[in-house]
C-alpha cells in the first residue's frame, strides 16, 4: 500500500486532519485505528465544549472550534444530529483566589470576543436553581459554551473525510515505523505495509509510543481519568457546572442524563483505564454536595479514558525533528473540544499555507528552551 | 411486522430498522453501534438487547454468534442512587 500521509488514531483529532487535509485535495490519505471509531479519549470524553480558558491561546482555539460546530452538521453534510447545545458552561470560584483569577479569565477571554461574564452567586442560582451557593463565593458563565455529541460529530467528519476519498483501517495497530537516513520510509501496521514519507500522530493516550518508535521524545503521558452517567430525568440543568477547586464537571446532556467527571490528584501515569470504586465515592460525595438533588439518580454506569498530558496542558501541534513526522498530541483532556482547529491548523501547516491563528508557540521546541512557559490552570 | 416497530433496546427505543440501516453503512462492530445508537446505554446496560443485537450481527456478517463480541462490560451491575454511595462512603456503620 501506499499512502501520501498515514495519519495514527481515528479519534476526533485525527478525523478532523484527514478531512481538512482532503478538503484542501490531498489524495491516498489512510487512517490507521487500532480499534474502533472513537475507541479512546473521544468517545470516552464528558461532552463539553467551552470557551472559558485561562490562556490567550486555548480561548482562541475554543472560540474558533465553537464557531465551527455551530455550522458543523451543514458544512460536514451530515444526517445524523451533533447534539450541539449552547447553553453555557457555569464555572463556579469556590475560594478567593479563584474569585480573582476569574476575574481576569473574564477580561482576556472578552478582549478575544467570548461572552462570558463574572455573576453574583445569586445570578448563578438563578441559571441553576439546584445549585448549592454555600459552597461558592462567585462565578463566571458563558453562554456559548455547551454541549457536543462526541461519537456523532467524529461521524461526522469521518463520514466527510471517507467521501473525499480518505480509507480508513480499523482494527489495525500501527507497529513500527521505517525511519532511513532522517526520512520515513514506511509505516508496519498488524496487517500492512504502508509506504509513506509522512506520518501524523493524532494517536492521544499513545503519542508518546508513537513518538518513541521514530526516536522524537515528546513530553507527554497518558493518565486516566473516570466519568459516570445517570439514568436520564427530564430537564433540570441547562449549562455545565464546573468547578476546579471542588474538582467536578457536571452537566445535563440532551438525552435526560447527568454525566460527571473529577481528576484524582493522586493517579500516576499510565494506560489503565479501569473503573474504580473510590472515583465512585469521591464523586458522589462532591456532586451531593455542589448540586444536593443530583443525589436522588442513580448511576447506571462508569467508565474511563486517558489524557494526554503535556507539561504546560496545553497542546502540541506541528512538525517535529524528523522531516514529515507532525503531532497533534497533549491536549489535557481538551482534543475533542479543539478538534476542528487541530485539523485546520494542521493542514495549514504541512501544506505551508498561512495560518488563521498563529500556533508557533504550540510547537513541540517549546519545551527545548528553558524560558517561561505558560500554564493553562483551569482544568479538571 | 414492520422493521420499524420492532423495538430491539427497550431503554433507549431502538429498532431493528435502525441496526440494519447502520449495519448495512459499515458499522457491524457492536461497540460502534453502541455509540452511534445508544443501544445497551440504558438503565439495563445491554442485558435485553445485547443477545438480540448479536444474533442480527451474525446474520449479517454470516459468521456464528459466538464470534461477535458484546460490548464491554462496565460497572455497576444495578442503578445506584448517588445519596447512597456517598452516605456508604461517609459513614458505613
Amino acid at each position: 500500500m501506499k499512502a501520501s500521509y498515514v495519519i495514527i488514531g481515528a479519534g476526533i483529532s485525527g478525523c478532523s486532519i484527514a478531512y481538512n487535509l482532503a478538503k484542501k485535495g490531498v489524495k491516498d490519505i489512510i487512517v490507521v485505528e487500532k480499534h474502533y471509531l472513537t475507541a479512546g479519549a473521544t468517545g470516552r470524553c464528558g461532552a463539553g465544549v467551552r470557551q472559558q480558558w485561562g490562556t490567550e491561546m486555548n480561548c482562541r482555539l475554543a472560540k474558533a472550534s465553537i464557531d465551527f460546530f455551530s455550522i458543523a452538521k451543514d458544512e460536514l453534510g451530515y444526517q445524523g444530529d451533533i447534539e450541539f447545545k449552547q447553553e453555557g458552561y457555569l464555572i463556579v470560584a469556590v475560594n478567593e483566589e479563584e474569585d480573582k483569577q476569574f476575574a481576569k479569565n473574564v477580561i482576556l477571554q472578552n478582549s478575544l470576543g467570548i461572552p462570558s461574564r463574572k455573576i453574583t452567586k445569586e445570578d448563578a442560582k438563578e441559571i441553576v436553581p439546584h445549585l448549592n451557593t454555600d459552597v461558592i463565593l462567585s462565578a463566571t458563565f458563558c453562554p456559548t459554551d455547551g454541549h457536543l455529541n462526541p461519537f456523532t460529530m467524529t461521524d461526522a467528519y469521518y463520514q466527510a473525510a471517507k467521501r473525499l476519498g480518505v480509507t480508513f483501517l480499523f482494527r489495525e495497530e500501527v507497529k513500527s515505523i521505517v525511519v532511513k537516513n532522517d526520512k520515513i520510509e514506511k509505516v508496519i501496521t498488524t496487517n500492512h505495509e504502508i509506504h509513506t514519507s509522512n506520518v501524523i500522530n493524532a494517536a492521544g493516550g499513545y503519542a508518546k509510543e508513537i513518538g518513541d518508535m521514530v526516536n522524537v521524545a515528546i513530553p507527554v503521558y497518558a493518565e486516566r481519568h473516570e466519568i459516570l452517567v445517570t439514568e436520564p430525568v427530564e430537564k433540570i440543568q441547562g449549562p455545565m457546572v464546573m468547578s476546579f477547586g471542588m474538582n467536578i464537571y457536571c452537566q445535563q446532556v440532551p438525552h435526560g442524563s447527568f454525566l460527571m467527571g473529577r481528576s484524582n490528584p493522586f493517579e500516576k501515569p499510565s494506560h489503565n483505564i479501569e473503573s474504580s470504586w473510590q472515583f465512585l465515592d469521591e464523586m458522589a460525595k462532591t456532586v451531593c454536595t455542589l448540586l444536593p438533588p443530583i443525589g436522588n439518580l442513580r448511576v447506571i454506569r462508569q467508565w474511563a479514558g486517558s489524557y494526554n498530558m503535556s507539561p504546560d496542558r496545553q497542546p502540541i501541534i506541528g512538525t517535529t525533528d524528523l522531516p514529515g513526522f507532525y503531532v497533534a498530541c497533549g491536549f489535557s483532556g481538551h482534543g475533542f473540544m479543539f478538534a476542528p482547529m487541530t485539523g485546520l491548523l494542521l493542514s495549514e501547516i504541512i501544506l505551508g499555507e498561512p495560518l488563521t491563528i498563529d500556533i508557533t508557540d504550540l510547537h513541540i521546541d517549546r519545551f527545548k528552551t528553558a524560558r517561561d512557559i505558560v500554564i493553562e490552570k483551569s482544568v479538571v | 411486522m414492520s422493521k420499524k416497530d420492532i423495538i430491539i433496546c427497550r431503554c433507549e427505543d431502538v429498532t431493528l430498522e435502525e441496526i440494519h440501516q447502520l449495519l448495512e453503512q459499515g458499522y457491524t462492530n457492536i461497540e460502534e453501534l453502541k455509540r452511534l445508537l445508544r443501544v445497551g446505554m440504558g438503565p439495563c446496560q445491554g442485558t435485553t438487547c445485547m443477545q438480540l443485537i448479536q444474533r442480527e450481527v451474525s446474520k449479517f456478517l454470516n459468521i456464528p454468534i459466538e464470534e461477535v463480541k458484546t460490548q464491554k462490560v462496565r460497572p455497576l451491575t444495578m442503578g445506584v442512587k448517588l445519596n447512597a454511595i456517598k452516605e456508604g462512603a461517609c459513614d458505613e456503620s
